[in-house]
Order: structure tokens, then sequence, then C-alpha cells
């Protein structure tokens, strides 16, 4: 047993390694909880069901475009029978979401995902005329 | 069942006939925009700018100093070159400065070559941009014989002063140019340069309907268009 010293050192270091991934989130601050997006205060249903959204509105959105762009299509009815304008700065972020900043992109910069469409697409004109 | 010959060809001939009966009452009933340039009541007024201002401030369009990266939807170009030997030596004409545009092409040469569809023309005579496929690879401004295209070599929104959100910018590697403000005729209202012209010299309309005021001063107005030699069809007509 005169490697004592040594096998509990080198058992210490795995240990550390191992388990780095758990104490470096724990000191980061980063738990398992979900992003805290900012919903709406007027509005209390989206276009389509909020689970629907969560999973598919990028599918949605993609639709829109296409029927927008592509097919000259302006209106969408809901499956609740209210209607809109296919638009996402004017109707998404406009009427009901506010800002980009407080719903959009705490949920893409959760998932790590950075959709290309805020290239071309603006914010909401109170954060467009703040930033100026 | 049992189809006779004689029945099967009867079917199929009517077939035949419903299908280009159909084509032909479209091609009579549907919209064909175009637009009209009176270039003597654009040049009433000295140094006017204004439809290209209403264009760039409604399509988010950046002014971009230098020359080489410069965006343009509407523009002015000298007489002379715009409409190249159209004009005698002796007309008034010939140094005045007329506003060029994309010629929204009865035969566009750029939506052959565009290898995504990104640009189309629409059953209206639109030639439409979507600029979710463009891929930037020019082949369009290379066929475009007017020079109607701009390509965005570096990141717009710098050079966009007071952008407005209900219409997207443009991101770099993206080609643009006029689309004859498909947004705005979808809610009824003419284009942006159009509805800014303070002298009216700006026509737009539908060239199939032979009751449109644009057709009207088409057939009462002598007018030139750009290049017609080349058999691509504009759509855009200047009254000389």
């Amino acid at each position: 047993m005169r490697d004592r010293g040594l096998i509990y050192s080198g058992l210490a270091i795995f240990l550390a390694l191992v388990t780095f991934p758990a104490w470096h989130n724990l000191s980061a601050g980063v738990t398992a909880k979900g992003p805290n997006v900012r919903l709406p205060a007027s509005e209390k249903q989206c276009v389509a069901p909020a689970e629907y959204m969560r999973t598919s509105h990028m599918t949605l959105l993609m639709n829109w475009r296409d029927e927008v762009v592509r097919a000259g299509g302006r209106d969408y009815t809901a499956p609740d029978g209210k209607r809109y304008v296919m638009s996402l700065t004017p109707t998404c972020l406009e009427q009901c979401h506010g800002t980009k900043a407080e719903f959009c992109d705490r949920c893409h910069n959760y998932a790590a995902v950075s959709p290309a469409c805020w290239n071309c697409h603006l914010d909401s004109r109170p954060v467009l005329r703040s930033a100026r | 069942m049992t189809l006779s010959r004689k029945a099967f060809l009867r079917v199929t001939g009517l077939s035949f006939l419903a299908v280009a009966a159909r084509k032909a009452a479209g091609a009579i009933t549907g919209k064909r925009w175009a637009m009209a340039i009176d270039v003597a009541k654009c040049l009433k007024q000295d140094n006017c700018t204004k439809c290209i201002a209403a264009c760039n401030a409604a399509h988010n369009v950046p002014s971009i100093p230098d020359r080489s990266h410069e965006v343009r939807w509407i523009w002015k170009d000298s007489f002379e070159h715009a409409l190249q030997s159209q004009v005698d030596e002796y007309s008034p004409l010939r140094a005045a400065p007329v506003m060029v545009l994309c010629n929204h092409c009865e035969n566009p040469p750029c939506v052959r070559v565009c290898p995504t569809q990104a640009t189309w023309k629409r059953d209206d005579g639109i030639v439409d941009m979507d600029w979710h496929r463009c891929i930037g690879c020019r082949y369009c401004m290379a066929a475009c014989p007017y020079g109607s295209r701009s390509f965005n070599w570096m990141d717009p929104r710098p050079y966009i002063h007071d952008p407005d959100p209900a219409f997207p910018t443009r991101t770099k590697g993206v080609v643009e140019k006029c689309t004859f403000c498909p947004e705005r005729l979808a809610v009824g209202r003419p284009p942006a340069c159009v509805e800014a012209c303070p002298e009216k010299a700006l026509v737009f309309g539908n060239l199939s309907d032979p009751q449109s005021p644009i057709r009207e001063l088409l057939a009462a107005r002598r007018h030139v268009r750009r290049k017609p030699e080349l058999g691509t069809g504009p759509d855009i007509f200047y009254m000389v």
C-alpha cells in the first residue's frame, strides 16, 4: 500500500474530470428550466394552438411565406375563425409578441438555433426606434 | 364500363376544348400590369426625386454612397443612355433625365436564367422576386439588358436610416430590384412611386383592359420602350 497517495490523488482527479460538466453548470447558474419567454398580455390565443406553435411554428411560417410571396395571398384564417394578415413583423411581433428579444430570441438562444429570418425581417417598430 | 371509340374521341376532344377555352378566358380577363412614364411631365419639377424617395422608404432600399455597391430600384438616367437612338438629335428630350426601373418584361431574360426560380413572372405580368430563394449567383444581373438589378455586396442595414418593419430588408449576397409593389397592389394601392409623383407623370395600369387609363394613353400618344430590338417586350412605356 505504498502507492496509496498516488491512487487516491488519481481517483480524485478522475472524479473531478467526470463530474466537471455538473459543477461547471452549477457555477455558471445553468438550470434545466426551460426558456422564460414573455407572453403577450393582450392575446390569449395564438394563430394555432400553443402546442402546435411550439413544435411547428417554422412550418406554419414557411407556409405563410410561400402563400404570400409565391401565391399572392395575404389573409390567414385561424382554426378558431379569427383572421390575420400573414406577416412576420407586423402581425406576429407588433400585434402580439412585442419584441423579438423577449420572445423569439429567448427560446432560440436556449435551443441554440439561429434562424436566418432576422437577417432580413426587422424587429418591431418601438425596438427600431429606441435603437436609433 | 365500356366506352366506344367514338365516345372516347368525343370526350377527349371536348376536354381539350375546355382547357383551351379556360386558358383563353384567363388571358382575356387576367391583369397585366404596366407603367407609362410621361417624360415631359416628369421634367416639370426640377431635380424632383419624390418617386425615388418613396420607393426607397417603402422597400428599405439602402443608400450606399460607394457607387460600386449602390442598390437601386428606380433611378434617373440620361434619355440618351436609357433610350438609345430612339429620338433624333433635335428632340428637346435628348438631354433630359428619365426615370428607369425594372421593365417587367413580357419575355424576361432574368427569369430564364435564374437557377432557383427566385425571380419569376407572375400571372399579372410582374417579374417578382423571392429573396428567400435567391442564392446570389447574379446570373439575372448578367442577363438583364437594362441593368435593373442590384447586388448586395455587403449588409445593407447600416445604410438604411429609417427602416420600415412592414417590409423586410435584404441581406448580404442577394439580388434585388423593383417588384411593382405587389404588397400594395394586394390592398388596392398603386406602386409607391406612382402615388408619390406630384405631376402624375407615372401612370400605372392594366394593359389587358382596353378602357384603362394606360391603354388610352398608349393609344393617344407616341411612345417608346427600352431596347425593343432585343425582344424582351418591356412593360414600361415612355411617352415622348
